[in-house]
């Protein structure tokens, strides 16, 4: 494996809007809101950036094509801007370019901002009907929720999970994201669901009903990026260092070749795998202090704990139950609210997850502070479970 | 000798309880009242002429290959599309294309006799010929049309080796006595007096018809053991027979209780009815009416027995599900306009040019097989998907309709757009090698599970409305 970039970039400042259905804000005040905050944070003049990646991935509802968005609502000092989709990994993908420009020594400063405006279709859900002119001849008119519910009774006949195991489970998932949701003003969804209205809500796609989905959301993160040396000099305390960032990507084998049971997330076993060497943990459940992962579904959650080694494979369902992922338990997990309370803006996400991480790592985390949090790990996971995007970050305090 | 060497049919799942259409319409129609018993075949949404006919000729391709068929004859008055050969389609669906002749024949309830005739004589010198009859026609809220009409399909392949039913002789006359039509703008049928076509229509031209028919192949009526007449006037048949000297015992069911009238494939399909009880040496004539009348006699052969078994219409017959929801059958028909929401406005533009370059996988559901590792694969790559081959430019095509596939994992979904929701699909894997995310049909809860036996089947997958109704063919799982 190469060297890789542990403590080689250091997070100077980040921002985030307040996520939701803003009716009263476009993708450009939503850039604005998180970006104003990030560069107050990082205490930096806008002049000084150098270089900005900028995600969002279903743009065609919102700001369009190209880097040109990003650089005329923030009236950037005309620098390279690119732009990034690679579904719901997009907002780590912005990260990602940020930090190896930043690493390779080609800027001093770069930018990373995600944003996605998807309440302007008219319609709940994802914008669909999406797809090149030979997908539309073939691919099984599926949505979100339809995909991800595959992986669940998939998981449930590989082992041997019973429907009703299973619900309390992924119902446990949802339930205790409502329950971090609460103490989070940025979040879309701030109240505490009863676990009995969880499992009793309606129906979207079998076995997954509503309290199973997160919700399609307005919202913008970003992040500055520099190096932990840049950041001392600037008198920054606490320090927040990048220890590794890695990205698995599907070649077709889950949805083509037999070999795949459908189970869990090929991908995700592999970046985390890499991830988890990038960074040098030996053991990672006993060394990350917090996770925020992709709960886009609450199955995607219980599954991937397993896919990052942290559960073992088709007992993750079993640490879900016994508390170990929650606020009080022994790796929290989605501890910001998750998905599941904020809801999806797909370029976003990625970056909004390490919003939380690197407060908490700062001690900024407010009612929702772990105690002494070392090393944080955010996961995005793009697609769908039998052909995916994923993508890891594992962030920590720079010693 | 030539012949009928084979035989198939197909007919929808979904069976319309009469009774419940007539409930719906006895405030406007009282006087349908005699017409409310048994049930009706009835299309799925996703079904029409073309993907009845294919199933039909899958069914009847059972036993033959169909890489030999030389010509398609398709009949139907309700072919999908007026301008692209709609023969060509079932064509592609089976995998032929070279050294192949594909017809539409239309515009008459005897099409399918008239494409038989042709298929017949087409196969004398030895080029077999599919010859696919289906029709599913429209009828107007509350006419008698709604509750007579069926929709299926037969299909016959005609040769001169292995001859089950061998061609006795035919006969036809042509005249335009017009006893309903459908016009270029129109999607309904107009009729005229029923007592008017018995009298004039079927008493004066269809007994002399067969009367010259007899005398061509040098039988009596007696000598029929099978007489197969469609009308939507039962006695009819009876009467016709009668004043020709058939005997009553004769005169076929016209599966009217359980089926229908199936259009331009009905004759058909009592033929494929008929040949499969009969015996050898029974001599079945085919009459069909529809400005002029075309005769067939056939006389079934000892071969008729060494034919393998396939489900024919009896096997489609018996898949059977109940539909009391006349809602559902105008929704499927396009006679309700129903809030489909906003995910059912996306664009179903074709790029015509990616469909001609991946028709065999479209259409053909025709995958790779790799030469290096042996591994089955969908769609066929340039690159094996197995990860532990990877070898490029090593796939032969490989069919893959008829393999052996089943359910991995699925889902019935209450978010996507579908026509009879929910959506169900599924990762269907073929126990050959290959998966796929497939959409599913003719599927109900309960009914699709982990590791169920699934068939693929060709149906419609999109009809794009905007551009004056481009259906979209492609396939999907169903239930076995």
């Amino acid at each position: 494996m190469a060297r890789g970039i542990k403590d080689k970039v250091a997070i100077l400042g980040m921002g985030c809007s307040k996520f939701g259905e803003r009716w009263d804000s476009g993708a450009e005040e939503l850039m604005l809101e998180a970006y104003k905050e990030c560069l107050k944070d990082a205490g930096i003049d806008q002049n000084q950036l150098q270089a900005a990646w900028f995600s969002t991935a279903i743009d065609e509802v919102h700001v369009g094509k190209s880097g040109i968005p990003l650089s005329t609502t923030l009236r950037l000092p005309n620098i390279p801007v690119t732009h990034v989709e690679n579904m719901c990994a997009s907002g780590t993908e912005a990260f990602r370019g940020a930090c190896y420009a930043v690493a390779s020594g080609a800027a001093d400063f770069a930018l990373a901002l995600g944003v996605e405006k998807l309440k302007d279709t008219g319609y709940g859900g994802l914008p669909g009907g999406r797809g090149g002119p030979l997908q539309v001849l073939w691919n099984a008119s599926g949505t979100a929720p339809g995909n991800f519910a595959q992986l669940a009774t998939a998981y449930m006949t590989a082992h041997g999970v019973s429907g009703e195991d299973l619900k309390k489970a992924i119902g446990h998932v949802s339930w205790k994201s409502h329950q971090n949701g609460a103490k989070n003003p940025k979040a879309h969804l701030q109240k505490a669901v009863e676990m009995e209205t969880i499992l009793n809500a309606p129906m979207i796609a079998s076995p997954l009903g509503l309290f199973d989905c997160c919700g399609v959301s307005d919202g913008a993160a970003a992040a500055i990026v520099t190096t932990p040396e840049i950041a001392k000099a600037l008198g920054k305390k606490d320090i927040v260092s990048v220890k590794a960032l890695q990205l698995s990507v599907s070649n077709g084998s889950e949805s083509g070749h037999n070999s795949w049971d459908g189970s869990y997330f090929h991908t995700t076993r592999i970046a985390s795998k890499r991830a988890y060497e990038e960074a040098g943990i030996k053991s990672p459940r006993d060394e990350v202090s917090m996770f925020e992962v992709h709960d886009c579904f609450s199955v995607t959650e219980l599954v991937t704990m397993e896919d990052l080694h942290i559960s073992e494979t088709g007992k993750g369902w079993k640490d879900v139950l016994d508390g170990f992922y929650d606020a009080d338990g022994k790796i929290p997990c989605q501890i910001d609210g998750g998905l599941k309370c904020f809801g999806h803006p797909i370029g976003a996400s990625g970056l909004r997850m390490l919003y939380e991480m690197y407060l908490q790592l700062q001690g900024k985390a407010g009612p929702r502070q772990l105690k002494d949090p070392r090393i944080g790990m955010t996961h995005n996971l793009g697609g769908a479970p039998r052909e995916n995007i994923s993508s890891v970050a594992i962030v920590g305090r720079y010693e | 000798m030539v012949g009928i060497v084979a035989y198939g049919a197909y007919v929808p799942r979904l069976r319309l309880n009469r009774q419940a259409v007539y409930d719906a319409n006895k405030w406007f129609a009282a006087g349908l009242r005699g017409l409310a018993k048994g049930e009706r075949s009835m299309a799925n949404w996703d079904e029409d002429s073309i993907t009845m006919a294919v199933e039909a000729s899958r069914d009847c391709l059972t036993s033959h290959k169909a890489e030999d068929v030389r010509n398609i004859y398709f009949a139907s008055t309700t072919h999908p599309f007026k301008d692209r050969q709609n023969a060509g389609v079932i064509g592609t669906a089976l995998n032929v294309e070279q050294n192949l002749s594909a017809t539409d024949i239309g515009g008459s309830l005897k099409a399918g006799t008239s494409a038989l005739i042709a298929g017949l004589n087409a196969s004398r010198e030895g080029a077999p010929t599919l010859v696919a009859a289906a029709d599913k026609r429209m009828a107007r809220v509350a006419s008698s049309n709604e509750l007579n009409y069926g929709d299926g399909a037969a299909a016959l392949l005609c040769g001169t080796e292995n001859v089950i039913a061998k061609l006795v002789g035919h006969h036809s006359v042509s005249m335009d006595f017009v006893d309903h039509f459908r016009g270029d703008e129109s999607d309904f049928d107009y009729g005229w007096e029923e007592r008017w076509i018995r009298d004039e229509g079927y008493s004066k031209i269809v007994p002399p018809a067969i009367k010259a028919a007899l005398a061509a192949c040098k039988l009596t009526g007696t000598d029929i053991t099978q007489f197969i007449m469609p009308s939507l006037m039962p006695a009819v048949p009876k009467q016709m027979a009668k004043m020709v000297g058939i005997g009553e015992g004769a005169v076929r069911d016209l599966l009217g209780a359980t089926l229908g009238d199936t259009g331009a494939a009905h004759a058909l399909v009592m033929l494929v009815d008929a040949l499969e009880s009969a015996k050898a040496g029974d001599k079945i004539m085919v009459v069909a009416f529809g400005q002029g009348v075309d005769i067939l006699v056939f006389e079934v052969t000892a071969e008729k027995d060494k034919l393998p078994a396939r489900k024919g219409l009896s096997g489609w017959m018996a898949r059977r599900k109940e539909e009391k929801n006349y809602m559902k059958f105008l929704a499927f028909n396009e006679m309700l306009p129903i809030d489909k929401g906003m995910r059912a406005e996306f664009d179903k533009k074709t790029a015509l040019s990616v469909l001609w370059r991946k028709r065999d996988m479209i259409y053909g559901l025709v995958g790779g097989k790799c030469k290096v590792c042996g591994t089955v694969q969908f769609p066929r790559s340039q690159v094996c998907v197995n990860p532990n081959c990877h070898a490029m430019d090593s796939q032969d095509p490989y069919a893959m309709a008829g393999l052996e596939c089943s359910v991995m994992s699925f889902t019935a979904d209450s978010l996507v757009y579908s026509p009879d929701p929910p959506g169900y699909y599924g990762m269907i894997t073929f126990t050959e090698g290959g998966r796929f995310m497939a959409d599913f049909t003719d599927s109900d809860k309960d009914q699709v599970k982990v590791g169920a036996k699934m068939r693929m089947t060709f149906r419609i997958r999109d009809n794009d409305q905007m551009r004056g109704g481009f259906k979209r063919y492609f396939w999907k799982a169903a239930p076995v």
